[in-house]
């Protein structure tokens, strides 16, 4: 019996020694609960999640993002603005017309003769259809808005027009993402393409899938948006960061819309 | 097989980068301070592992430096910190003694990571490593 501990403790002790500092969330490809979160080469956020976080995502009920999906969802009828309309007034019910949209933007609208992202799209129609106030970028209720309109598509793969009028966008995009920026002189690719799966001290670096946003992140204790994420990625490496809603941003986010293409969308998603 | 006009580019940056970073070679540098400046502002533990125990979690990025001082000399490894991409254009490595960059913070515009010291302090330091 002490022998046996003995040798335990020694087995222990060990393996203590011998793992890496860093226990990276376990993730197997071929495990059928992942082939949700895996299109081809691409990962989704989820697969490089801890446990507990995807347990979070998991269970709508636990998922904090709800509270905002709430939010969006009481507005969708909220009647505003000059021509006395809501969302619903044209759109009717979310969960019937709203199914497939949170998949296929940012889009190229022409009307306005740009890509748009959801956001702005849901901009769009409260000054132009409802003459209401557009809402502030990152502002509570457009947060809830695209939330819950996004979340309507939850399933759906990913799927994106970058050809025809939304070229530019699409080239300014990818140039973004390969252009070294900031005092740390990095690009996007350079963590996200050349060494995802490695680490900056614990910081597991992921492909950078955009899928599950907006994301309830914990780091933020709230739900945040896509470009508030990106203005953070610039911050850290000490890059100047655009203006949320920016063409910039706008460009790059379709970029990022084309690289997650085949992931299923998973908003609202939860992340460290 | 005939050199590419790349290649010839990196060639001629390569002769450069050992040209002026034989200058830094003959800085002196302290190897106390080097360590101090590994740990703090060039964050180095962010992508390598190096036989610094108190710190945890070092990152795996980068190569490991833990003997970097018996495969490269003061020249070289000066190169390195200075600008690695005079050596590998597509390194993830930050520059850490270059100003002319893209879109730099506005608190840090016009400033390196390392100063001219703490790049010869760093070097003094690696140098250690055996």
């Amino acid at each position: 019996m002490r022998a046996a501990r003995t040798i335990l403790a020694v087995l222990a002790l060990v393996l203590a020694v011998r793992s890496p500092a860093w226990a990276d969330p376990p993730f197997d490809p071929k495990d059928p609960a992942m082939a949700k979160y895996i299109s081809g080469d691409k990962r989704s956020g989820y697969t490089f999640a801890e446990p507990e976080t995807r347990a979070m995502q998991d269970d709508d009920f636990m998922n904090p993002a709800m509270l905002w999906v709430g939010k969006g969802e009481t507005l969708w009828s909220t009647v505003e603005g000059s021509a006395g309309k809501s969302c619903a007034s044209c759109h009717g019910k979310a969960e019937e017309t709203m199914t497939t949209a949170g998949a296929h933007y940012p889009k190229y609208d022409a009307g306005e003769r740009k890509v748009v992202n959801l956001e702005q799209r849901i901009n769009l129609c409260r000054s132009q259809a409802m003459g209401a106030a557009e809402w502030k970028y990152e502002s509570e209720p457009l947060l809830a808005m695209t939330t819950y309109v996004k979340m309507q598509s939850r399933g759906v793969p990913v799927s994106v027009v970058v050809d025809g009028p939304a070229a530019p966008w699409f080239d300014a995009g990818r140039r973004f993402y390969y252009e070294r920026r900031g005092l740390n002189d990095v690009a996007c690719a350079h963590c996200h393409v050349d060494h995802w799966g490695q680490h900056i001290r614990t910081e597991l670096l992921s492909q950078g899938m955009t899928n599950g946003f907006p994301t309830y992140r914990l780091k933020w204790q709230k739900l945040g948006s896509l470009h508030r994420r990106m203005a953070g990625c610039n911050e850290e490496i000490r890059a100047e960061p655009y203006p949320l809603g920016s063409f910039e941003y706008v460009a790059l986010e379709l970029y990022l819309a084309w690289r997650a293409q085949g992931l299923l969308v998973e908003t609202p998603s939860v992340r460290k | 097989m005939p050199a590419t006009p790349w290649m010839r580019h990196a060639m001629a940056c390569a002769m450069l980068v050992a040209w002026t970073a034989a200058a830094w070679a003959e800085m002196p540098g302290d190897a106390g301070r080097g360590r101090v400046a590994v740990i703090g502002k060039g964050n180095c533990l962010a992508c390598h592992h190096l036989p610094i125990p108190e710190e945890p979690d070092h990152g795996d990025i980068g190569p490991d430096l833990s003997t970097v001082g018996s495969r490269l000399g003061a020249t070289e490894l000066a190169a390195r910190i200075v600008d690695p991409k005079t050596i590998n254009p597509d390194t993830i490595m930050p520059s850490f003694f270059k100003t002319d960059l893209h879109r730099v913070a506005k608190d840090w515009q016009g400033q390196t990571i390392l100063t001219r010291q703490d790049v010869a302090d760093v070097v003094a330091y690696l140098l250690t490593l055996k």
